[in-house]
C-alpha cells in the first residue's frame, strides 16, 4: 500500500499501530518522502531503500537499514540485531539499545557514507567486518551493563566506530586498532551527535564534552597474511616472508637472468 | 632445510624450446604473464625459468613456429605410494609460508569418483521407436520458478516462470574475478540462446544492463553491488548462501584486484579488500533466510523469481527442504566439483558433495514432502558436457548452471591460477594488458557455438532415447543406468544397475 501511494506521488505517510510490520520503506525511493510509524515497526525496516526518510514513534526490530543506499530512519526507542547490514549510505538514528551484530560490514564509497548513531548500548560483534562509514555509539544509559559487548569490530577493514568513554581492550578484535580522537574526528563526530540530540530533544554540548575513543582497522588488509597463493608464485623467497631471507641466514640465490 | 627456494628445486613444468625451430620473435616472452620466459641478451636467445612456469600452454599456443612444448619436469619427487606428490608440496608450502594453501578451479582429484561417468542413457530399440532430431521438432525449451502457485495467492502470481530455450544457463562469475570482457560474451551468448548468464557477487557493470532480462543479479553476503536499481534489473534474484569448490567458506577479492571499474561496480573503494564474510550474518535459521527472500521480493514487488544457491552438503535434502518452504522459487545445488576464483585447497578438495547425488537426494526429497512442483531445481558444479547435463536432468534438475566449460571455451586451460589475477588467457584478471587477450565479439561467438552444439548433442542423445521434450526427461530415473557403482550408492542416486530391464 505504502508502495502505491508513493507511486501516487504520496510524500507524506503515516503508519498507525505498527505491530511488527516487516519490510517498511523495503526498496522504496524518492526524495522528499517522509514516512512516520507509531508502534512497534517490523524487521527489515528500510532494506534497500534509497531517499526516503523514515520516523518511528516506537521500537523497532531486526535488520533496519539493510544494504540500504540513502535515506534517513530515526528510532525513538530501542532497536533489534544484525542493524545496518552492508549499508552503503544514508542516517540511521537509534535513541535506545541496540542488540547484536550492529553494523556488520557496513561499507563506503566515493561519496555514500553510511552513518548510524546509537544512544544506548549494543550488544557483540559490534562492527564486525566494517568496511566503511561511521558507527557511534553513546550509551547515555550505560550504567551496570558495559557500553558494548564482546568482540567488538571483529575483522573490520575499513570505517570507524566511535565510542563514548572507554572500551575494555580484551573485548576489541586484534584487527581493530583504538585511540583517542582528534580535531579531525570531532569534525565528524559533532555533526551527528547534534543531529541526533536535536531529533530526540536532547542536550548535546554535555555529550560532546564528554571523552570519546575511536577504533579504527589495523589494517586495511586483515588477512593478508592468512594465504598463500602457491607453488609456482612462491620464486622469490624474500617476498613471502619478507625480513627473514638474509637474516635467517639464507644463502643468497643467484637468480638465472643475473648472471 | 632447503637452502634456496624450494620451488627452484622442485617444479612441475618445463619450457622446452627448440631452438633450431625458434626465431627468436618474443612472443612467448610478452605472452608468459609469470614471467617464465626471458629474453637473454648476453647469448642473444630465449630461456624459460622453469620453475615459474604454470603449465597454462600459453607460449606454447602462440608459438608461430611450434618451437615450443610445455612438458612434465621428469625429475619428480622420490615415489611414495602413501605421500603423494601434492601432499609433500603443500607441507613445504605451509612450512615455507606459514598460511593457508589457496588455489583455483574445481577440485581435480582422480581419487574421488565421479558418477557421471558412471551412468549410462537409454536409448531406444525396436520395441519403440526413437526419433529422428534432424526431421522432428525437439524441444529443449524449460520453465524454471514455482510451478505451483496457488491462484489465491495474489503476490506469488505475479512472479513469472523464467523462460529458458536451453536448459544450460551461465553460473555465477564476478566482475573482479573474471574481466569484463569474458561477462559480456557470457551475456551476448545467453541472450542469443534464450537462457541467463549470473552477475555473481560483484555488480552489474553499467555496461551489461541492456543484457538485463537474460541476467541473474546475486546477493551475497558482502552485498557488493547491490542497490535497487540493480535488483530490478536482472530476469531473477539469487541469494548465495554457499558455493560448491567452498562450502561454508566466504569470499576474498584481495585489494590488488579492486581496480577502477570494479571498485566501481563493486561499490566499494579502489585498492580496498572485498570481504564476503562466510555466513550472512543476518540469516542463521530457514526463517531469516525467509525474512531476506521476502525483502528482496518486496524490494522488487514481487515481479521476479528469488533462487537461493547453497552448496552441496551432507544434509542438503533437508536444507533444500528448508529453502523451498522459505519461500525461494528457485533452489541452485552447486556441488564440489564446482570452481573458483580462489580457494583454500583443504576446503576445495575434502568438503562438500558430488552433485549428482546432491541433486537425487533432493528432487526424490522434494517429490516425497509434494513440494518439487513448488521450486525450480538447478544443477550447478562440474558440468562438462551435453552429456553430463543431461544426466543431471534426468536426477532431477530443471536445468544446469556453466561456468568452467564456458571459460574454457574461451582459451583456458585450467592451470589453476585464476586467483592470482594474472591469467595468461585473459579470463580471470583485470590487468589491462592481459585481459585485452580476451575479445568479447570473438569470446560471444565461441561460447555461443559451445550452446549451439550442446543443444545438438543433447538433442540427439533425447532422440536416440525416443523423448522430444527435456521436461519429459526430468527426473526420469528410468532412463538412466548404473555401471561399476555399490549397492547404496544406487540406492542414493535413485538408479538400477546396467543390465536390469524395466
Amino acid at each position: 500500500m505504502i508502495f502505491d501511494s508513493i507511486n501516487g506521488g504520496e510524500k507524506r505517510i503515516e503508519v498507525k499501530n505498527a505491530l511488527g510490520h516487516r519490510y517498511i520503506g523495503d526498496g522504496l525511493c524518492g526524495d522528499g518522502i517522509r514516512i512516520d510509524i507509531y508502534g512497534t515497526a517490523g524487521n527489515d525496516l528500510a532494506a534497500f531503500m534509497n531517499g526516503p526518510t523514515i520516523y518511528v514513534h516506537g521500537n523497532a526490530q531486526d535488520g533496519i537499514g539493510n544494504t540500504m543506499n540513502s535515506g534517513k530512519v530515526y528510532v525513538d526507542g530501542d532497536a533489534g540485531d544484525v542493524l545496518f547490514y552492508g549499508m552503503r549510505g544514508g542516517e540511521v538514528y537509534i535513541r535506545g539499545n541496540a542488540g547484536y551484530r550492529v553494523g556488520i560490514h557496513m561499507k563506503e564509497y566515493m561519496n555514500f557514507i553510511p552513518k548510524a548513531v546509537i544512544g544506548g548500548c549494543a550488544g557483540d560483534f559490534f562492527g564486525e567486518y566494517m568496511a566503511g562509514g561511521y558507527l557511534v555509539i553513546l550509551g547515555l544509559n550505560a550504567g551496570k551493563v558495559p557500553i558494548l559487548g564482546k568482540n567488538i569490530a571483529t575483522g573490520i577493514h575499513g570505517g570507524r566506530i566511535y565510542v563514548r568513554g572507554s572500551v575494555d581492550a580484551d573485548r576489541i578484535d586484534r584487527a581493530a586498532k583504538s585511540s583517542d580522537i582528534d580535531e579531525e574526528d570531532l569534525k565528524l563526530l559533532k555533526p551527528l551527535v547534534m543531529e541526533f540530540c536535536r531529533a530526540f530533544g536532547l542536550e548535546c554540548t554535555k555529550i560532546l564534552d564528554d571523552r570519546f575513543t575511536k577504533l579504527i582497522p589495523a589494517s586495511k588488509r586483515p588477512y593478508g597474511k592468512h594465504y598463500t597463493p602457491g607453488w609456482h608464485t612462491i620464486t622469490d623467497r624474500k617476498a613471502v616472508v619478507p625480513g627473514s631471507f638474509e637474516e635467517n641466514g639464507y644463502p643468497a640465490v643467484r637468480n638465472i637472468r643475473e648472471r | 632445510m632447503l637452502y634456496q627456494p624450494f620451488v627452484t628445486n622442485y617444479y612441475d613444468f618445463k619450457v622446452v624450446r627448440d631452438q633450431d625451430r625458434c626465431i627468436k620473435c618474443q612472443g612467448c616472452v610478452t605472452q608468459c604473464s609469470y614471467d617464465a620466459n626471458f629474453w637473454d641478451n648476453d647469448r642473444q636467445m630465449i630461456d624459460s625459468i622453469h620453475s615459474k612456469c604454470i603449465g597454462c600452454h600459453r607460449c606454447e599456443a602462440y608459438c608461430p613456429t611450434d618451437a615450443i612444448s610445455i612438458q612434465r619436469n621428469p625429475s619428480q619427487f622420490r615415489e611414495n605410494g602413501y605421500w603423494s606428490k601434492e601432499d609433500i608440496k603443500n607441507i613445504y608450502l605451509n612450512a615455507e609460508t606459514g598460511a593457508i594453501v589457496v588455489t583455483g578451479m574445481g577440485n581435480d582429484l582422480q581419487s574421488q569418483p565421479v558418477y557421471f561417468d558412471r551412468i549410462l542413457f537409454d536409448a531406444c530399440q525396436v520395441t519403440n521407436p526413437s526419433i529422428d532430431p534432424l526431421r522432428e521438432p525437439m524441444e529443449l525449451t524449460t520453465y524454471i520458478g514455482n510451478r505451483g502457485r496457488k491462484l489465491s495467492d495474489t503476490k506469488a502470481k505475479k512472479t513469472g516462470l523464467i523462460r529458458l530455450d536451453v536448459p544450460v544457463m551461465f553460473g555465477p562469475m564476478s566482475y573482479g574475478s573474471i574481466n569484463l570482457s569474458v561477462q559480456k560474451a557470457l551475456a551476448a551468448s545467453a541472450r542469443e540462446h534464450g537462457t541467463l548468464w549470473s552477475t555473481g557477487e560483484g555488480g552489474l557493470h553499467s555496461d551489461l544492463y541492456e543484457y538485463g532480462p537474460n541476467t541473474i543479479v546475486q546477493v551475497a553476503s558482502g552485498r557488493f553491488g547491490v542497490h535497487e536499481e540493480y535488483l530490478k534489473a536482472g530476469a531473477m534474484i539469487e541469494i548465495k548462501i554457499g558455493q560448491g569448490a567452498k562450502p561454508g567458506i566466504g569470499g576474498h577479492l584481495p585489494g590488488e584486484k579492486v581496480v577502477d571499474d570494479v571498485s566501481r561496480t563493486r561499490m566499494i573503494p579502489v585498492g580496498s579488500d572485498a570481504i564476503s564474510p562466510a555466513p550472512h550474518h543476518d540469516i542463521y535459521s530457514i526463517e531469516d533466510l525467509r525474512q531476506l527472500i521476502y525483502a528482496l521480493k518486496e524490494a522488487i514487488r514481487y515481479e521476479k523469481p528469488v533462487g537461493v544457491k547453497v552448496s552441496a552438503v551432507h544434509n542438503i535434502a533437508a536444507i533444500a527442504s528448508g529453502i523451498a518452504r522459505a519461500g525461494a522459487d528457485i533452489i541452485v545445488v552447486d556441488g564440489y566439483r564446482g570452481g573458483t576464483g580462489a580457494t583454500p585447497l583443504i576446503v576445495r578438495d575434502h568438503t562438500g558433495i558430488p552433485i549428482e547425488l546432491a541433486i537425487a537426494v533432493v528432487d526424490e526429497r522434494l517429490r516425497q514432502e509434494g513440494i518439487r512442483e513448488n521450486v525450480g531445481l538447478v544443477a550447478a558444479g562440474g558440468i562438462r558436457s551435453a552429456a553430463d547435463t543431461l544426466k543431471a536432468i534426468g536426477l532431477g534438475a530443471d536445468a544446469v548452471y556453466i561456468s568452467t566449460a564456458a571459460l574454457i571455451a574461451v582459451g583456458c586451460t585450467l592451470c589453476q591460477q585464476c586467483h592470482t589475477g594474472r591469467c595468461a588467457w585473459g579470463i580471470t584478471t583485470n590487468d589491462s594488458y592481459l585481459s585485452k587477450r580476451q575479445n568479447p565479439e570473438i569470446a560471444a561467438e565461441l561460447i555461443s557455438n559451445l550452446l549451439g552444439a550442446w543443444e545438438i548433442e543433447m538433442k540427439e542423445v533425447l532422440g536416440s532415447m525416443g523423448i522430444n521434450a527435456i521436461e519429459s526427461l526430468r527426473g526420469n530415473r528410468e532412463r538412466l543406468r548404473a555401471v561399476g557403482m555399490t549397492e547404496s550408492e544406487m540406492q542414493v542416486l535413485g538408479l538400477k544397475q546396467a543390465g536390469l530391464g524395466m
